[in-house]
């Protein structure tokens, strides 16, 4: 009997037209097979542009963006897809095999009710009738925890959570009852207290209708806790492939074993000291009538990180813009060594303003794509020191290398740099101020998990070299522990814990502490049904487990 | 992501008090486009009033031409008013026209009023023939565009349609009479239509400017729409309408037109608008009886009540099809029509 999946040396090219008129052949993936079998899950696991989407998307017999399938077979349940013709692959779409895409909330069309789009494919391929794909929508709603399963798919996509528009995505792959479910990254873009209950229904489901999938993320930890084997990718080609144990408990490659050691740096703390850098007392800020922050007040000593955590929406990035004086808060101050900070930007010296930098999540957005490097980093030179020209140029060069960048990079655009290189240059940005503190917003969780520990490396040798202090803003706990010295956990506009790092992540914790800390994905197998045991019995947080919402 | 601006909206709270916002807010927003109308037609008539005012060349020394004497040019101008200051006679204007006055033409002493309804009744057939032509065809054409993109279609309606873009309306006016009348001989010139002329008679007579407008109004029409189609097209909810099996004429008509409904109506609002003042050359140029012609006229004679209120009647338009667009894209936004 042949395998639901087998895939077999497949190779697929896209030509890249570039501006001059020439074409090139890149290879996107290149000679990789594999096989799934019913009720079997396979994780794909790479960093962006390891091939992961397009081998998924290439078991529907679709490619984004001029893609093609230059070599190999992809058989379903025997079947070569590439011979069906467009009518064919027609009917294997959404019948045989399903998608769940990272972000349901763009999937979703905003014009029509989740309902209608979750039946559509059973009804349009004549699968099942109106009545029976509403009955069944309604179960599947109830098997992966959806409030009010009959009345559910009554909404609209923008009355949901995000987190239930992703187990919506979910049930709209599984009505049709299909062979093979490709899953790209469907918890990627969620909070981690609701990743693992979306995770948990993913994995409920695909136990209780007996379907193939394909589960493909670059996080490793996740992976682990739903297939049965992993393969790992790089640049289109296979690193390695074999069963979930063996790639978590043995890795053969370096590549793989770099992964799964990942994020088990842990730095000691530094002492506790009085000598504060930034004090941020009883803050309360908000838009308009809407108040964001509530009562906030944290500790930043000299020469420390000092790490907030939290998920979206619980005002981390509300709470940078209120320390550097973009936003002014309704009541409560900042005291910068000692002083008092002036509310708005426009009150500050512009020597207050050099002490204070910034870093942000998405290095792309913060910088101008049309100045060279030279320029970007330059600016800070002119206007805070008055430099120029030669010497300019030379404490250019000298913070190129302090970022493990060198000269070369002088001229060239942010296009020409890779997320890991752009994200160093924001921070040679901010450096170039010789600042004190650097408020650090999500630097790093827009970038792969190697990359990123890259940049980890980095902040932690400069904060050695330069002795600037940070506040990390952050919704990643192994990030915290990482790097940081002092902790502040915030959830809803308030900080519910907060003190040096080894006593805020040790037990006795308070309630949302203790779910922010168990939802971590850790490095394990079986982790996910041990915490939701766990988790069944222990604590019930009133509210804290339901998704917060996204826009 | 934790950008700042999703914040407010993030947590229960917040979220519960944006609730209230969004289910107040659809009426809310309608009544405030209509009252921003409203001011924005006051506002073009004050604009309106003021430019006339100051246009060179003044109606007494016109119509008297060559028998103008001091005293002469002294008593029109009692006779008609024009000693009052500006503000007052802007006043009574206005007052007359929110009671459907537009007061009485220099020139003939007629009713603008009477006039201009009789004339925007001539010009309103005229483009509104036009705009039931125009409109469904341009949304075919930028519908079969979408379908065949970057294919032979696609290129020969893009072509035709910058070439008609760039053609100025009289001139596209003037190279259709000489096709069509002088050397076919199928229609008629000038598109003159009288009181009681029958529609059928009507219709024929206005097939030349007609045509005109549509080939004017068209060809932005339909690359609007098929760059609003596109841009729905390139969504991801149209991907996964595809990943779905679905076919692509079914994926255009339930997932991508009902997102594109309000980029599109706008585009059609500004169209219509432009039909209605671009009505004003083509009727001249096929001598058209519409109020664009009698604008026109009456701007040659310095009769400011009929220029006035002409300008008046073109701006009103104007802004009433711009309110309709914006009310429509209002309500065919699903986040506003069905709050949290």
């Amino acid at each position: 009997m042949p395998e639901m999946l087998s895939v077999k040396n497949l190779r697929i090219e896209v030509t890249a037209r570039q501006p001059d008129g020439t074409a090139t052949n890149l290879v996107l993936v290149d000679d990789v097979s594999f096989d799934v079998g019913k009720g079997r899950v396979l994780g794909l696991i790479g960093e962006s542009g390891a091939g992961k989407s397009t081998i998924g998307l290439s078991a529907l017999a679709y490619g984004r963006g001029g893609v093609r399938i230059e070599g190999g077979q992809i058989l379903l349940d025997g079947q070569d897809i590439a011979k069906l013709g467009l009518r064919g692959i027609r009917a294997v779409r959404g019948a045989r095999v399903a998608y769940v895409a990272q972000s349901a909330a763009a999937a979703f069309n905003p014009a029509h009710k989740l309902g209608r789009q979750v039946i559509e494919a059973s009804i349009r391929h004549g699968i099942m009738t109106r009545a029976e794909a509403t009955k069944r929508a309604a179960y599947l709603f109830g098997i992966l925890g959806l409030p009010d399963p009959d009345t559910f798919g009554e909404r609209f996509p923008h009355q949901v959570s995000g987190g239930q528009l992703q187990r919506a995505m979910t049930a709209m792959a599984l009505c049709a009852n299909p062979e093979l479910i490709v899953f790209d990254e469907p918890t990627t873009a969620l909070d981690v207290t609701t990743q693992i209950e979306v995770l948990a229904a993913i994995k409920h489901a695909i136990v209780e209708t007996q379907t193939a999938a394909l589960y493909i993320t670059h996080d490793l930890a996740v992976v682990a806790q739903i297939s049965d084997d992993i393969m790992v990718l790089r640049h289109g080609k296979t690193v390695e492939y074999g069963s979930t144990r063996q790639i978590i408990e043995a890795p053969r490659e370096d590549y793989t074993k770099a992964l799964v050691s990942i994020r088990q740096t842990m730095r000691q703390e530094a002492l506790p000291s009085d000598d504060a850098q930034l004090r941020v007392a009883g803050m309360t800020a908000g838009y308009s009538a809407m108040d964001v922050l509530h009562d906030v007040s944290l500790i930043l000593p000299k020469g420390q990180t000092l790490a907030v955590v939290g998920e979206s929406g619980s005002g981390k990035s509300t709470l940078a813009r209120v320390i550097t004086g973009l936003l002014q808060p309704k009541a409560g101050a900042v005291s910068f060594n000692g002083a008092a900070l002036p509310p708005a930007r426009k009150d500050r010296s512009r020597e207050q303003l050099r002490r204070i930098q910034m870093i942000y999540q998405m290095a792309d957005t913060a910088m101008n794509p049309r100045q060279k490097i030279r320029d970007i980093v330059g600016r800070p030179l002119t206007l805070y020191f008055g430099m120029r020209g030669k010497a300019k140029t030379e404490r250019v060069k000298e913070l190129l290398d302090q970022i493990e960048m060198g000269p070369q990079f002088l001229d060239r655009f942010p296009a020409e740099l890779s997320g890991g290189q752009k994200q160093r240059i924001a921070i040679a940005r901010a450096l170039a101020a010789k600042p004190e503190l650097i408020l650090c917003d999500e630097p790093t969780s827009a970038l792969d998990p190697l990359v990123a520990e890259g940049i980890l490396k980095l902040l932690l040798r400069l904060q050695e070299e330069t002795a600037v202090s940070y506040l990390f803003i952050t919704h990643d706990i192994a990030i915290v522990r990482a790097i940081a010295d002092r902790v502040a956990v915030m959830h809803r506009g308030k900080v519910v814990r907060e003190g040096v790092k080894s006593a805020v992540l040790s037990p006795p914790f308070d309630d949302y502490t203790d779910l922010l800390l168990r939802s971590v994905p850790e490095m394990e197998i079986g982790w996910l049904e041990r915490v939701l045991d766990g988790r069944r019995v222990v604590t019930q947080v009133p509210g804290a487990a339901m998704e917060l919402e996204r826009s | 992501m934790t950008s700042s601006l999703e914040e407010p909206v993030s947590s229960k709270p917040l979220a519960s008090a944006r609730q209230t916002l969004l289910r107040n807010s659809l009426g809310q927003m309608v009544v405030r486009r209509i009252l921003l109308g409203f001011g924005l037609l006051i506002a073009a008539s004050m604009l309106i009033f003021g430019g006339v005012e100051a246009l060179p060349g003044d109606f007494a020394s016109t119509y008297l031409g060559q028998d103008a004497t001091p005293q002469a040019i002294a008593n029109i101008r009692e006779e008609l008013d024009l000693d009052r200051p500006m503000t007052e006679r802007y006043l009574s204007w206005l007052g007359g026209i929110a009671q459907g006055d537009f007061g009485t033409s220099w020139s003939n002493r007629n009713s603008v009023g009477d006039q201009i309804w009789k004339r925007l009744g001539n010009s309103l057939l005229l483009a509104g023939v036009a705009a039931l032509i125009a409109i469904p065809l341009a949304l075919a054409l930028g519908m079969v565009a979408v379908l065949y993109r970057n294919r032979i279609p696609d290129k020969v309606i893009s072509i035709l349609s910058l070439a008609a873009i760039s053609l100025p309306e009289f001139f596209i006016g003037y190279l259709l009479i000489q096709f069509f009348t002088v050397q076919l001989g199928v229609a008629s010139f000038p598109a003159t239509v009288y009181d009681g002329m029958g529609l059928g008679e009507r219709l024929a007579t206005i097939a030349l400017p007609v045509m005109t407008l549509v080939i004017v109004v068209l060809a932005h029409m339909m690359r609007m729409t098929r760059s609003a189609i596109m841009n729905v097209m390139s969504s991801p909810y149209v991907e996964t309408a595809e990943l779905k099996g679905l076919s692509a004429l079914r994926i255009i008509a339930e997932h991508a037109a009902p997102n594109a409904i309000a980029p599109v109506v706008t585009v059609i609002a500004l169209n219509l608008a432009a039909l209605v003042v671009g009505v004003v050359v083509v009727e001249v140029v096929f001598v058209y009886p519409g109020i664009g012609q009698y604008m026109v006229d009456a701007v040659t004679m310095r009769d400011m009540p009929v220029v006035q209120g002409c300008g008046l009647i073109f701006a009103a338009l104007y802004i009433v099809l711009n309110m309709v667009a914006d009310i429509v894209s209002i309500l065919a936004n699903p986040r506003l029509r069905h709050p949290r």
